[in-house]
């Protein structure tokens, strides 16, 4: 009877990874699948049993650990990282001149996918309904930036240099050209708020001397459903904690090589007669 | 529950059979898996509800339907209202629960700074 209740146990709580495939995934614990288990919804017994451990935290990236919640509910907040979280990002490109070698539609399609550092909640969607009597764009849904670079010829750069640092200057344009235009109020509302792009050493272009691009850009709200440059996450995912059981003692020196096929702190050795832990 | 007269529909009822109150299909327009799946995990979670899908019609049109079976004579919107306000709970705690460890982690961090 025990070995039935540890295979209940086992597939109410365990995702087994089997050679051919993965066993157990979809939660069956609802009330009425097992006699004398109560998986009736409470919120108490979650409240007691969920808990958020942070792994990791840093500027750009972030690890954490949630204890006693569903693979449906993690999953759906995994979705809504990715598609549904707004963010700004450069949506109208205004080419007045643009002689480089990199076409027009081209560089566009680059500056929208730039990630820019400005807080979302602090504006407004664009109304989508009047595109046409809309084009300026207000204070309170649009940023206004700017991209100005001539390439030139550098006039102190010895004779027999092929090194394009030394022969030109500006001739690779770079996402920390683009300069913020703040409009109407803009200026005081968001005067200690730096706004631009989050990375300066993006490479949107090179140059050769003549070249010049004199580029207006405005940037709206938007979520990562209408298109991907709005997602605000480079990934979000998430995994089961794995657990693995060894099925039979591994002893001596194939001990020593299973410990090094995991990360540091997976597998332990106990030294009794070289067997293994 | 039914639409709300404007030329935005959100969730629509439909009754297969007859008069019996408690197996209904909804129609929820402009949702996907993210509120599918999430939604009848908590529903499947009631005791009272005999039955509980949803399948994404086509994966181009952005609606699911949503099935409903009780048992008992339960009316069948109740364990939906029910589900909806239940996520909606869990949600509410998780972000609480979030933003207590981020503050945590962050002042943590800042300790050894000191």
């Amino acid at each position: 009877m025990s070995a039935t209740m540890n295979n209940v146990e086992e597939i109410r709580n365990r995702v087994i990874l089997g050679e051919f495939g993965v066993k157990n995934v979809h939660t069956t614990d609802f009330p009425g699948n097992y006699p004398g288990y109560d998986d009736t919804w409470d919120m108490s017994t979650f409240q007691k049993n969920f808990r958020i451990d942070m792994v990791h935290v840093d500027e750009s990236s972030m690890e954490f650990d949630m204890v006693g919640i569903d693979a449906a509910i993690a999953n759906a907040f995994r979705r809504i990282l990715l598609a549904e979280v707004p963010t700004m990002a450069i949506e109208k490109v205004f080419i007045y001149n643009n002689t480089s070698i990199v076409q027009d539609e081209v560089l566009a399609h680059r500056l929208g996918l730039i990630p820019i550092k400005a807080d979302p909640r602090l504006f407004e969607y664009r109304n989508t309904g009047e595109e046409m009597a809309e084009e300026e764009g207000s204070e309170i849904d649009t940023i206004q930036m700017q991209l100005k670079v001539k390439c030139s010829r550098n006039p102190r750069a010895s004779k027999e240099s092929s090194d394009p640092q030394e022969l030109y200057l500006n001739h690779m344009v770079y996402s920390k050209d683009i300069k913020w235009v703040p409009i109407g109020n803009q200026a005081d509302v968001f005067a200690d708020a730096n706004i631009g792009p989050v990375h300066s050493d993006i490479l949107l272009a090179q140059l050769r001397p003549g070249q010049e691009l004199d580029i207006v850009m405005h940037c709206v709200k938007g979520i990562g459903k209408d298109h991907a440059k709005f997602s605000p996450v480079a990934t979000a995912s998430y995994r089961l904690l794995p657990e693995i059981t060894i099925l039979e003692p591994v002893e001596g020196e194939k001990a020593e090589r299973l410990k090094r096929c995991f990360s540091r702190g997976v597998i332990d050795l106990e030294d009794v007669n070289g067997k293994k832990n | 529950m039914a639409e709300d007269g404007e030329k935005k529909r959100v969730l629509e009822m439909v009754q297969a059979d007859g008069a019996d109150e408690g197996c209904v299909t909804f129609v929820l327009h402009d949702e996907d898996h993210t509120l599918g799946n999430s939604v009848r995990y908590m529903i499947m979670k009631n005791p009272d509800v005999d039955f509980c899908g949803y399948t994404i019609t086509h994966p181009s049109e952005t609606k699911i339907n949503f099935r409903i079976q009780t048992r008992g004579g339960v009316a069948a919107i109740e364990p939906l209202r029910r589900g909806l306000t239940e996520l909606s709970d869990v949600c509410q705690h998780v972000l609480n629960t979030f933003q207590a460890r981020v503050n945590e982690f962050k002042e943590r961090q800042e300790k050894p700074m000191e």
